[in-house]
């Protein structure tokens, strides 16, 4: 961006109201912090609906807003398959399949059910590479807070503290850990939870306006699919590929997105999103901090309903905002970046386009709220992991309950501190960034064939999934060192393994492609391992972890219309009424 | 947690919901409203803020005596 925001004194107002209510929310919920069950996992006894709300707020993070609007701008309505085909159906695979063996097992984090389920070193391998990924995710939200406020915020601090020189990103990355620390530390994961659910509320109310004020102007959706029509076209696609999600999805040459049916549905609506939405402690803990089993397996469900929408709030602005800048009625531009848009400024440009002062207020704070609960998530994540998985398994086992809170304490202050750390790496080498989330990618890509595995084959061993997971990591790695995406300049995009043997047409179909090579490779091998060694695991051992060894869940006396899958068949209904409308 | 949840939010957002409605009834009219396609946009959010936030104080009143119920016939 050119220029900062001019902001009035009911802007700062409303940041300064909004932060003393998330710092307040801490200190209410400090007296109820007496164990390490309230501090990790917000003592079990959250409602659904909160833990719901939770459970997306964990994920709508400003890097998600800023991303799907971004994508929105890029691939159009194609982007809506992160949400209708690969969300909503892992949600409530998660819920129905998945949660009875979470919640209902004794284990406290995703990693513990891996040392329940398996052993020692796939519970090690998972806990380790989560912890870092978290770190690297929380550093990397504080990164692009700094970076915002420093370009939007008019107010530049320069402060001199002990001989040093702080300049504005400094001053607000250390405002904002500050303020995530403060309130972690104090209310643990209920805090976090807490405030995910102020800053739902937060988004939705601050960006909506928005939304209708910028469809207002560019004369409703039928104005919309006029414009998106001559992007489409300018771009060398059919008219209505910035506005169908399924209609061009025949050949990857025909959508923006550069993807084929088959690697879609496969790639992302299955093994990207059934791995991550079911297996990643971030949002799993959110239900895991439920009241009780229902509530549990309620939490995804009642989290899809507003998750469903959110495309009309993050991605629908997107499509505006590319639009408008071929509308030539309305003079809109988004700043350049090399010789494309600069597509992560389509929020901050239109918030500067349409929001007078007061407004303006409400939506930068739903920004850096969103930035914050991003970072709060993954170090309330990180904590537990760390507590329960490393410290108490392999550091020191024999602590009283009070002395495994005090540690769960201060591994929020150096959770914190590290992903300041981060921050600052981030800063400096943005090429390290890349490269780590890119291994971070290899390890995800073939985790859920090793859950899938483990909850319904009642035979996999120990060995058969940590090879398993090993050798698709592996491969997902070999997959990505032998392609491109066409057009690739860098060696983090692929192909550093020296020879190019298949050329992808885009990033995204890389993408997918790996994470199915990786999954089909790793679901192989977990079968064949598994066959080859013996079961260390009791079937007495496994009750509870195992689908034909777990009672079902008693539904006895709850009605079918209050119960998880009847809410499941709702959602599932809704998603495909959505899927036909904008097809 | 002992904390209803219903309250911080339905006190943050009745308190900027009532700001954001005072700011645009004192603005009204304000050349700043041209970026807003010439609707006073602060007073309508506003007003949807204070009615949000003052259900949800009323939610968290009732569920309020809810519990108090069910706790003393248990």
């Amino acid at each position: 961006m050119e220029n900062s925001f001019m902001l009035g004194w009911v802007d700062y107002a409303i940041i300064i109201i909004y932060f003393a209510f998330v710092l307040g929310i801490g200190w209410a919920l400090k007296k109820f912090m007496k164990s390490s069950k309230a501090f990790l996992e917000a003592g079990r006894s959250l409602p659904a609906w909160v833990t719901g709300l939770a459970f997306i707020s964990a994920n709508l993070g400003a890097l998600e807003v800023i991303g799907m609007a971004a994508s929105g701008a890029k691939y159009g309505a194609t982007t809506v398959h992160f949400y209708w085909l690969g969300a909503i159906p892992a949600m409530i695979f998660l819920a129905i399949f998945m949660m009875p063996f979470y919640y209902g097992s004794k284990a406290r984090s995703v990693p513990e059910y891996l040392k329940l389920r398996f052993d020692e070193k796939t519970r090690g391998f998972n806990a380790f590479s989560f912890a870092l990924m978290t770190i690297f995710s929380s550093g990397i939200s504080m990164y692009a807070l700094a970076l915002l406020a420093q370009t939007i915020l008019p107010f530049q601090f320069e402060l001199n503290v002990l001989g040093w020189h702080m300049t504005p990103f400094d001053v607000y990355l250390f405002i904002s850990a500050l303020i995530v620390l403060i309130y972690t530390y104090l209310g643990g994961l209920s805090s976090a939870i807490y405030n995910e659910v102020l800053q739902f509320f937060l988004i939705v109310l601050g960006f909506t306006p928005l939304v209708i004020l910028a469809l207002i102007h560019i004369g409703g959706w039928e104005g919309l699919k006029q414009q998106l029509d001559v992007v489409a076209v300018t771009n060398g696609y059919q008219p209505g590929a910035w506005t169908h999600t399924w209609k061009f999805m025949g050949s990857a040459d025909a959508n923006p997105m550069g993807v084929e049916w088959f690697g879609l549905i496969m790639g992302l609506g299955f093994v990207l999103s059934f791995g991550y939405w079911g297996t990643n402690f971030l949002v799993v803990q959110r239900a895991m901090a439920a009241g009780d089993m229902t509530a549990a397996r309620k939490t995804p469900l009642i989290g899809a309903f507003p998750k469903m929408f959110i495309p009309f709030l993050v991605i629908l602005p997107g499509m505006i905002a590319i639009a408008m800048t071929v509308d030539p009625n309305i003079s809109f531009s988004l700043p350049l970046k090399g010789d494309s848009y600069n597509y992560d400024t389509v929020i901050p440009m239109l918030l500067k386009t349409y929001y007078p002062i007061g407004l303006l207020g409400l939506g930068i704070t739903a920004l850096f709220a969103s930035f914050m609960s991003g970072m709060a998530g993954n170090v309330t994540a990180f904590n537990t992991v760390w507590t329960y998985d490393i410290y108490q398994s392999y550091i020191y086992s024999k602590g009283s309950d009070e002395h495994y809170l005090k540690v769960g304490q201060w591994t929020t202050v150096i959770g914190v501190l590290l992903s300041i750390l981060t921050a600052y790496v981030a800063r400096v080498f943005n090429n390290v960034m890349d490269f780590l989330q890119l291994i971070f990618a290899f390890i995800n890509a073939p985790l859920f064939a090793t859950f899938l595995m483990g909850m319904f084959w009642k035979r996999t061993t120990g060995h058969g999934a940590f090879y398993g997971l090993l050798s698709g990591t592996f491969i997902a790695a070999v997959h990505h060192g032998l392609t491109q995406p066409s057009g690739a300049t860098s060696l983090v995009k692929g192909g550093w393994l020296g020879t190019v043997v298949h050329t992808y047409p885009s990033e995204m179909a890389q993408n997918f492609w790996t994470a199915i090579f990786a999954f089909s490779l790793a679901l192989v091998l977990t079968v064949v391992i598994s066959l080859m060694t013996r079961q260390q695991k009791s079937d007495e051992e496994l009750k509870g972890l195992v689908y034909s060894l777990t009672p079902k869940v008693s539904t006895e006396g709850v009605p079918f219309v209050k119960s998880p899958e009847f809410l499941a068949i709702i959602v599932g209904l809704i998603a495909i009424i959505l899927t036909i409308i904008f097809w | 947690m002992g904390l209803d949840i219903k309250i911080p939010i339905g006190m943050l957002f009745s308190i900027l919901g009532a700001l954001l409605t005072v700011y645009g009834l004192a603005t009204n009219g304000d050349a700043m409203y041209e970026r807003s396609l010439n609707i006073n946009i602060n007073l309508w959010t506003g007003l949807f803020m204070l009615v949000f936030g003052l259900f949800m104080l009323v939610l968290a009143w009732l569920s309020r005596g809810k519990e108090d119920a069910e706790a003393s016939g248990e």
